[in-house]
């Protein structure tokens, strides 16, 4: 090789094309607002209706997962999600894609090893690490209490 | 008998030719600008299977039997098939091909096989061991996203030195004839590890090991870059084949006029989305089947390198922290038996 590694590094650094942050922060930032107005929607609708906050709250996290794992489903979700990037990922659609997704992918493994196993396979990490860092929080929290 | 030359480059006795061969591709590989030039184009990426590594296999069983009867052959007639894939254990051909009662070689050369099934062929071939000899290979986007990275419906998004697996199969059958496209000489790659740990990132992992190969290959059989028509390499994509340009620069010479990339030939950069560029097993070897093999038999190309590239990392590793090794093999390809 006429090349040492270090030198192939910065080679190979320079051809890397990187994102173009120009357009994929303003997209991300216009389709998840799109999607956290769809939220709104139906926060609204819930209470209009006559439920109270807490309740519309949970209503509109259960039908904004509904959408995406239908749209999931349908092969749909992706292509929006190409554009959208972290403005799909981020919001609670984004968790419902990351389970919906594997559990399908993996059906054809049989529902015990395939959708069963699978289905957290991207969406573990998150639900393991939220829960690790809610613990810490919680004794935190509970240690400042006892100075209050 | 072959002539081992240096280095891992081996001169043919002259006459081993490539009899027939064919290409099937998916769909978008179909749409794509090398699409007049495919034998068999996909309706779907399914094939009409429930699984995509069955699609898989069915679409390498479609270019094996359409090279035989281009051929004008009967299976009995192929002495051995060498065949691989990228999925695990290589189950893509090892189902594919099972029917065929043929005696089989799996190979794993990662996005290389092509030219590393077609080297094998053409050393069983130029040693007359069996009359012909079959070198099959293939890829599936879905099949490999699955193995190798997220699910088919998964929202996430690619970066832009990623690159798009190939829906597709190469078929190559070798044996002794008069016809062109002839294999001439063959330059077995080394393991070339650049350093490159992004998984998202091939081409610039594999750009190293197409270097070594190529230059390996000019200074064992003492020619020059000009000689050829074309240099192939296999999948280096965008990325890579920049950083290939560089390298041969760097020795003052430039090839971005005779270099090509399969990669970058199967799909339309502007309008296809597939980042920078295609790779996968069947992206070279659809390439090599479908469009230069063609060129040579009709005289229209006359001395070729041939020259797929293959990153041979599992996840597991690249997860454990670990760098990812590229190997390049080439193949001499000519108009000409001598």
């Amino acid at each position: 090789m006429n090349i040492s590694k270090q030198e192939y590094e910065q080679v190979a650094k320079k051809h890397a094309g990187s994102s173009k942050m120009y357009i994929t922060i303003p997209k991300a930032f216009l389709i998840g607002g799109f999607i956290c107005c769809i939220g709104e929607f139906f926060m609204n609708l819930y209470q209009y209706i006559g439920n109270d906050n807490e309740k519309s709250a949970a209503f509109t996290s259960i039908t904004l997962v509904l959408i995406s794992a239908l749209l999931t489903g349908f092969g749909l979700y992706e292509r929006i999600a190409k554009h959208g990037g972290a403005g799909t990922l981020v919001p609670i659609t984004g968790f419902a894609n990351a389970v919906v997704s594997p559990a399908l992918e993996f059906k054809t493994e049989g529902y015990v090893l395939g959708t069963g196993a699978k289905m957290f396979v991207i969406a573990g990490p998150v639900i393991v690490y939220g829960i690790a860092a809610a613990f810490v929080y919680g004794i935190i929290y509970w240690i400042m209490g006892l100075f209050s | 008998m072959a002539k081992y030359v240096t280095d891992g480059t081996v001169e043919l006795n002259g006459g081993v030719s490539v009899h027939s061969f064919a290409a099937a591709v998916g769909k978008m590989e179909g749409d794509g600008p090398l699409g007049d030039c495919f034998d068999y184009i996909a309706k779907g990426a399914e094939l009409g299977e429930k699984t995509w590594e069955k699609a898989e296999s069915k679409l390498q069983q479609y270019a094996f039997d359409i090279a035989l009867s281009k051929g004008h052959l009967i299976k009995d007639d192929i002495s051995f098939i060498f065949a691989g894939d990228l999925l695990n254990q290589c189950t893509g051909s090892a189902y594919g091909l099972r029917e065929l009662n043929i005696p089989f070689i799996g190979l794993y050369g990662a996005c290389s096989t092509m030219a590393e099934s077609l080297a094998m062929a053409s050393l069983f071939a130029d040693g007359k061991i069996g009359e012909f000899c079959a070198a099959v290979t293939s890829s599936h986007f879905c099949s490999a996203e699955r193995q190798f990275r997220f699910p088919i419906n998964y929202g996430g998004v690619r970066t832009p030195t990623a690159q798009w697996t190939a829906t597709a199969s190469g078929c190559c059958i070798v044996g002794c004839a008069e016809q062109p496209p002839f294999v001439r000489k063959i330059t077995i790659g080394k393991i070339v590890d650049m350093g490159v740990k992004d998984a998202n990132n091939m081409g610039s992992a594999m750009a190293g090991a197409a270097y070594d190969s190529i230059t390996r290959h000019l200074r064992n059989t003492g020619k020059a870059v000009t000689d050829f028509d074309a240099i192939y390499t296999g999948d280096l994509g965008q990325v890579g084949s920049d950083i290939l340009h560089e390298l041969f620069a760097r020795d003052k010479v430039n090839i971005e006029n005779i270099h090509k990339d399969c990669g970058l030939m199967l799909y339309d950069m502007e309008k296809q989305d597939v980042h920078a560029g295609g790779s996968g097993c069947g992206c070279s070897a659809s390439v090599l089947c479908g469009h230069i093999l063609p060129r040579i038999k009709s005289g229209e190309l006359h001395n070729v390198l041939f020259a797929a590239t293959g990153a041979l990392m599992s996840t597991t590793i690249v997860q454990q922290g670990e760098s990812i090794p590229g190997i390049s093999h080439v193949i001499e390809l000519s108009d000409k038996c001598i």
